[in-house]
């Protein structure tokens, strides 16, 4: 990741700029693409940790039966917190931070489309966090009716409600700016000659993703905005006395919330299918039918919000439309695995720790996945839904899946960030600990969740002990397992251990791809020019590329 | 490394299956790691409709892992120096996308069915209307006039409570235990009306696979067939405030005949008198019916009481109802349970105060359901105690303030 | 600005580092710490909201002062003029989803949950154990009467009239355009004050109608579901429209100051495309709030 040091190289590039201004400023003022992205990363990094310290408390009440340590309500409170901050304070900045430092690179453009808006996406985000933590400390203390914030019980929140609700618009604000300069980025600034089917899938992944948030983020902050205006305004938009339905919160919620996880994971699945090729040596499988794929995903991921809500008691005919409509996304997601699965084959793989964290995704992404599928049944859903089955289904898809990709991301990419070489022996290391332990802390909430255990609870029936000592178990190894990783790349950012900047441009031998032809550390300021193409440079390698510039969209 | 690999997966693998076995000696509910098969037809086809998809899943993931885990041996740099180039092929993209396409519909259509059984609540024997409160359930006999409250028995309370010292592992059916169960006849069509007081809660029981959301201001229905009496226990499982985890379900399936006497003693009335347990945490529930008794014997009325007699009453509402977030102390948690000493809410015009404990405010659930005498009982307690210098208030005042 | 568009001026321009966006973003913060406090009653007193909205209106001001100065400067090439292009629909597209939030509050409302109430549905049991005798009919504040019996504003009365106010100013704007586009200024300019003044009647029209509403109608915010969804569809309308007038204004002000040149003047049509955005959304209210 860019830091001082780092900009001074980037002075030995390319001396004809001016420099980063000097000290905090440059952070507060930059325009530049690769600062922003630094920026985002280390703040998604901040965000995980303190989620992951709340979800540490959640787990150590949940050692053992009975009321050890909090009060119920303080409980719900970190429940609520953690999944509010590993979600838009952990994941989605982790994957804004990649597309800043990787998108541009990828298409061969100088920075983002608009690079001032840039600034201000990411530096709202601190603030708002900041707005969002300060409630633990407000009369009421912070929310606690969950992170899907359902009235009525939302509006019972004390002092903190405005500031939860506020956050929520800032972070759409946030996203929303972040989403559309990424997609006009893609659309607007490819190199010549990268038709949009020539594009690295990672940036396909993203520019549907930028086109579900800015879909989506505007509906939550409707919705949102109708819960301030029942609270302090006397609407009734969710009081059935008036007219209104508290259900009708959860449908126009999941509207965005399910896109929502899509949005999660799309961007992971470009990553994973960045890293697999360059370790298989060997050009992705069905480049074509992965855009597709992606796209259809995006598309049912409109149509099975519902999904959410089978016990809500809906009309029949809703249920079964909702049931069908869901199982129908294991059939694209499908295509993406086989595809990843044909590329290892007769392939010739290395597993360094990039490629290690992208084979974890791909095997226990699909363990969350059929969880999934299980979950779209809506019979058996009416068993399932609100227990720990539900959550263990979403945290394999959540950490194993979207946070495995962001660190593998960050360990295929840091070399080219920063010049130099993480600690390959740690690298595996931390990635066997975390498979284990990550396994060991969710695996059996399936369990749990089955024999009964509902969610939200801070205390539960004894048979369900063993699964809980398990889960917390897990839980304290994985997250004292993330501080190998800390180190490792804090080494590779300040040089430490005495580590070299030393590396080729192509850092990966099996790598294609613009971001390799540049230096390593790549200067701070790229492809103000436009590169011209050579086939080898693209990822997406095809039969016969010319044949496919009739697919020219832009 | 790749041995690293597979040690890895292996002492996983293991460590689970172990713990698993562990548990199960535990556990009392079928297993206790996998849903029951239930008590009622329905439960049964949902459990099997579980177990098929379960295999299914397996299936594909014996396959698709299979296939990885095959290449990640037999596909690396040192077996296979040698890459291939293939990247593309219309034919297996087709199959992958049809077969489980087809395998889907194969899910789809049980499913469909057993679904459709589900929501049909068509020609019910008998209608119970369940209400939902923060934190606690009522059930209503239509038509039978027999109405009470079912709360978290006494003894898995005084164990919840944060640092109570008890060791829960010894509490009988520690948190799945309550007051009143709901009480129903074997081998009859019975349909829920579900609804909530305040905020959303959901009633669920697993062995009679019904689950229904209990929506303020709605009505949903579900029905269930018992096949076997017995005991089955529940919990609600949609998040309603502090106490979502201790407002649990139990459901006492009895022989018909059995059930008609019951119900016959219940519309008596008596035996909630008789039953009706000192008062216990957030269970204001026999207050209700005990009061009606009173009144219909022509009890002396409640004014009757004398000041030092509320807040004496007032004492016991005010530790059964609100020490849990008040304490004891009357001081509360801060930043989230305001502190009472001092309030300007308890010092403050009383009908403010029997106003507030009658409806709520954020955090704090409406305490309708507790009688006009116990909450004129505890408003004089709190406005006495800790230094708190409220002039008292009277029953008629809350009668009033009701209205 | 030693930028890499100042050294090449067929380069991608980047902006030299800004500290705009960092204050705007504190301006937001301090007001909505303001916007808190005043309604959860806290003791923070009006100084940070004025503060704040003082604070975010100087510095959107000067951000977009910096942009002109780019554009006039002859900074952007015909790529950053796509990048505004996409950058600007894309935007728009968010504005219609978060009406369409609104809108599907509205359609939900009466098509299912007034009716579900009503005991049609399957609803039946809702409708007899809790609001016995309540009939679903629109408009409605729900079964327990919210805010008391109130009247609504009839479509083809002021609405109508507010309806041809903006389908003129869309008429007039594109005038001005066409005008722009030609390089005659001061027709341009005569059409742009057309257009803002028929957004400035537009408003005043909407603010009589409200007075009128909370005055004589006892049609408020209270009204259960009609009043909630007719106040906040119309309402948020009504802060677009000032937005837009705002623009318009603006823009008319670059105009007399010389500003955009026939062949390129985004700024003109992004602040045009908005102003129509606007409008549709208004035919989308007139016909399902007011008139059906
Ligand atoms: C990254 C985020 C993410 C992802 C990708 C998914 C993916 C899926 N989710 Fe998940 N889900 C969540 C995050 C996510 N989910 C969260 C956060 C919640 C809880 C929210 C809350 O209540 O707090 C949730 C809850 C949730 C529910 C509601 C449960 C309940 O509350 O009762 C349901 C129900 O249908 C569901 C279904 C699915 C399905 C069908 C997929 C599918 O996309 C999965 C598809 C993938 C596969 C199926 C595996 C690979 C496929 C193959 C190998 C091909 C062959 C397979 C078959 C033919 C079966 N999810
Ligand atoms: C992305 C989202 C995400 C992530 C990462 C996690 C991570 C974890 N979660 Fe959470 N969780 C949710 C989303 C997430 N969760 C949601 C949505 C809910 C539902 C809330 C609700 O019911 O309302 C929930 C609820 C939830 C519960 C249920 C609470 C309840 O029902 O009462 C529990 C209980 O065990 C739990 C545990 C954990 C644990 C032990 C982890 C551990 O994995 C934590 C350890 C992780 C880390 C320490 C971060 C490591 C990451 C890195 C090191 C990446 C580095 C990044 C860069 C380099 C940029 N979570
Ligand atoms: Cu009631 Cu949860
Ligand atoms: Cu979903």
């Amino acid at each position: 990741m860019a830091h001082h040091e780092h900009a001074h190289d980037a002075h030995g590039h390319d001396d004809h700029h001016h420099g980063p201004d000097k000290g905090i400023m440059r952070w507060i003022k930059t325009t530049n693409h690769k600062d922003l992205g630094t920026l985002y990363l280390f703040f998604s990094f901040a965000m995980f940790f303190v989620g992951g310290l709340m979800s540490l408390v959640i787990r150590a009440e949940l050692f053992h039966p009975g009321l050890q340590f909090v009060d119920p309500e303080f409980f719900n409170q970190m429940t609520t917190m953690h999944a509010l901050i590993m979600i838009f304070g952990g994941v989605m900045p982790g994957f804004v931070g990649l597309a800043n430092w990787m998108v541009p690179m990828m298409i061969g453009c100088s920075d983002l489309a608009l690079p001032r808006v840039n600034n201000w996406g990411f530096w709202i985000l601190p603030f708002a966090f900041a707005m969002l933590l300060a409630t633990l400390f407000m009369d009421g203390g912070a929310p606690a009716g969950g992170w899907t914030m359902y009235p009525p019980l939302v509006l019972q929140t004390g002092n903190s409600f405005p500031f939860l609700i506020f956050a929520v618009h800032i972070l759409g604000i946030s996203s929303i700016t972040g989403a559309i300069n990424v997609a006009v980025t893609i659309l607007n600034m490819r190199a010549p000659g990268m038709s949009l089917l020539k594009m690295p899938l990672f940036c396909w992944t993203w520019l549907i993703t930028a086109y579900l948030l800015i879909a989506v983020m505007p509906v939550l902050a409707g919705a949102v905005t109708m819960l301030l205006t029942d609270k302090y305004f006397g609407t009734s938009f969710f009081t059935a006395a008036g007219g209104g339905d508290p259900v009708m919160f959860q449908h126009i919620f999941w509207f965005f919330g399910h896109p929502e996880v899509y949005i999660l994971i799309l961007p992971a699945f470009g990553v994973v299918s960045t890293i697999i090729p360059t370790f298989a040596r060997k050009a992705l499988f069905g480049y074509d039918s992965m855009v597709y794929a992606t796209a259809s995903i995006a598309f049912l991921s409109f149509i099975v919000w519902a999904h959410h809500m089978f016990t809500v008691g809906m009309p029949l005919a809703g249920e079964l439309f909702f049931m069908f409509a869901t199982m129908l996304i294991a059939v694209p997601t499908g295509v993406k695995v086989f595809n990843w699965v044909a590329t290892m084959w007769k392939g010739s793989m290395t597993f360094e720790t990039p490629m290690l964290f992208a084979l974890g995704f791909v095997f226990l992404f699909s363990i969350g996945g059929f969880s999934g599928l299980m979950l779209a049944i809506t019979p058996v859903d009416f068993q399932y839904h609100d227990t720990y089955f539900v959550v263990a289904h979403f945290h394999y898809v959540l950490v194993p899946g979207a946070v495995f990709s962001i660190i593998a991301g960050v360990y295929y990419w840091i070399p080219k960030w920063t010049g130099r070489m993480y600690n390959e022996a740690l690298g595996k290391f931390h990635f066997w600990t975390s498979a284990i332990f990550i396994n060991l802390t969710f695996f059996p909430q399936h369990f749990a969740g089955l024999a009964g255990m509902q969610r939200r609870v801070p205390d539960y029936a004894i048979q369900f002990t063993d699964w809980n000592v398990m889960s917390s178990w897990g839980a304290f190894l994985f997250f004292a397992a993330q501080f190998i990783f800390i180190g490792n790349m804090l080494a590779c950012c300040y040089g430490w251990f005495g580590r070299k900047q030393n590396l080729p441009d192509r850092v990966w031998e099996g790598a294609h791809g613009l971001e390799w032809t540049v230096a390593s550390p790549a200067p701070y300021h790229t492809f103000e020019d436009p590169p011209s193409l050579h086939d080898e440079d693209l990822t997406a390698v095809h039969d016969k590329v010319d044949a496919l510039d009739h697919h020219k969209l832009a | 490394m790749l041995n690293k690999g597979w040690l890895a997966r292996v002492a996983a693998g293991t460590a689970l299956a172990l713990a698993s076995a562990v548990a199960m000696a535990y556990t009392e509910t079928s297993g206790g790691y996998n849903l029951p098969t239930g008590v009622t037809e329905i439960s049964r086809e949902v459990y099997g409709l579980h177990m098929w998809i379960f295999w299914i899943v397996c299936g594909i993931a014996v396959v698709v892992f299979g296939a990885m885990i095959w290449s990640i041996i037999f596909h690396r740099r040192s077996k296979n120096p040698k890459p291939a180039d293939f990247h593309e092929s219309t034919t297996v993209e087709i199959i992958w996308t049809t077969i489980p396409f087809i395998i889907l519909i194969g899910i789809a259509i049980p499913a469909a069915g057993t679904l459709i059984k589900m929501e049909d609540t068509r020609n019910a024997e008998m209608s119970i209307k369940v209400t939902g409160y923060q934190w606690k359930w009522e059930y209503e006999y239509l038509g039978e006039d027999v109405k009470y409250f079912s709360t978290l028995s006494a003894e898995s309370n005084a164990a919840r409570q944060l640092k109570s010292g008890v060791d829960v592992t010894q509490v009988p059916n520690y948190l799945v235990d309550v007051d009143n169960a709901l009480v129903l006849p074997v081998g009859k069509k019975i349909r829920f009306l579900i609804t909530a007081n305040d905020v959303i809660h959901a009633w669920w029981v697993p062995e009679l696979a019904v689950k229904k959301d209990a929506i303020p201001g709605y009505v949903n229905e579900t029905w269930t067939k018992i096949d076997q009496p017995g005991t089955y226990r529940g919990v609600c499982a949609e998040l309603c405030g502090r106490d979502h985890g201790f407002m649990p379900i139990v459901v006492k399936a009895v022989p018909e005949a059995e059930f008609q006497a019951w119900l016959a003693a219940k519309k008596g009335g008596k035996t909630e008198v008789a039953a009706a347990p000192a008062v216990t945490a957030t269970d204001a529930a026999p207050a209700a019916p005990a009061v009606e008794v009173a009144a219909a014997e022509a009890a002396p009325a409640p004014k009757a009481l004398s000041k030092e007699e509320l807040a004496k009453k007032g004492e016991g509402v005010y530790k059964a109802n609100c020490a849990a977030c008040h304490q004891a102390t009357g001081q509360g948690l801060a930043p989230t349970f305001p502190s009472l000493v001092g309030s300007k809410v308890v010092n403050g015009p009383a009908g403010e105060l029997i106003k507030q404990v009658l409806n709520g405010k954020n955090l704090m659930p409406a305490f309708k359901q507790l009688s006009d005498e116990d909450i004129a009982a505890v408003v004089n307690y709190t406005r006495s105690s800790w230094g708190n210098k409220g002039e008292a208030t009277t029953v008629a005042a809350v009668a009033a303030a009701r209205k | 600005m030693a930028t890499p568009a100042a050294a090449n001026s067929e380069r991608y321009f980047v902006p030299a580092p800004s500290a705009w966006p960092f204050l705007l973003t504190v301006g937001l913060v301090v007001l909505i710490i303001g916007v808190s406090g005043f309604l959860e009653d806290g003791n923070v007193g009006p100084i940070p909201l004025y503060l704040g909205g003082a604070l975010s209106i100087a510095i959107i001001y000067v951000w977009f002062r910096d942009v002109a100065r780019e554009s006039e400067g002859g900074l952007y090439t015909a790529q950053v003029d796509r990048t505004y292009r996409w950058g600007m629909s894309w935007f728009i597209f968010s504005e219609v989803m978060f009406f369409g939030a609104f809108f599907g509050a509205l359609f939900y409302a009466r098509g299912l949950s007034l009716p579900w109430l009503a005991g049609e549905g399957g609803e039946l049991t809702t409708n007899l154990l809790l609001w016995p005798g309540f009939e679903a009919a629109w408009p409605s504040n729900g079964p327990a009467n919210m805010g008391g019996k109130f009247d609504t504003i009839p479509a083809f009365d002021v609405p109508l009239i507010n309806t041809l106010i903006l389908l003129t100013s869309g008429v007039t704007i594109t005038m001005a355009h066409h005008a722009l586009k030609e390089g005659k200024r001061t027709p341009c300019i005569a059409w742009m004050w057309a257009t803002v003044a028929l957004g400035a009647l537009f408003l005043f029209f909407q603010v009589e109608e409200y007075v009128h509403a909370y005055n004589d109608l006892n049609l408020t915010l209270h009204s259960g579901i009609y009043g909630s969804t007719f106040f906040m569809l119309t309402g948020f309308h009504g802060m677009h429209v000032t937005l837009g007038t705002l623009m318009l204004l603006v823009i008319t002000l670059r105009l007399m100051k010389g500003h955009f040149k026939p062949e390129s003047h985004f700024g003109f049509e992004g602040v045009a495309w908005y102003w129509h955005f606007v409008d549709v959304v208004w035919l989308g209210l007139f016909v399902v709030v007011y008139w059906l």
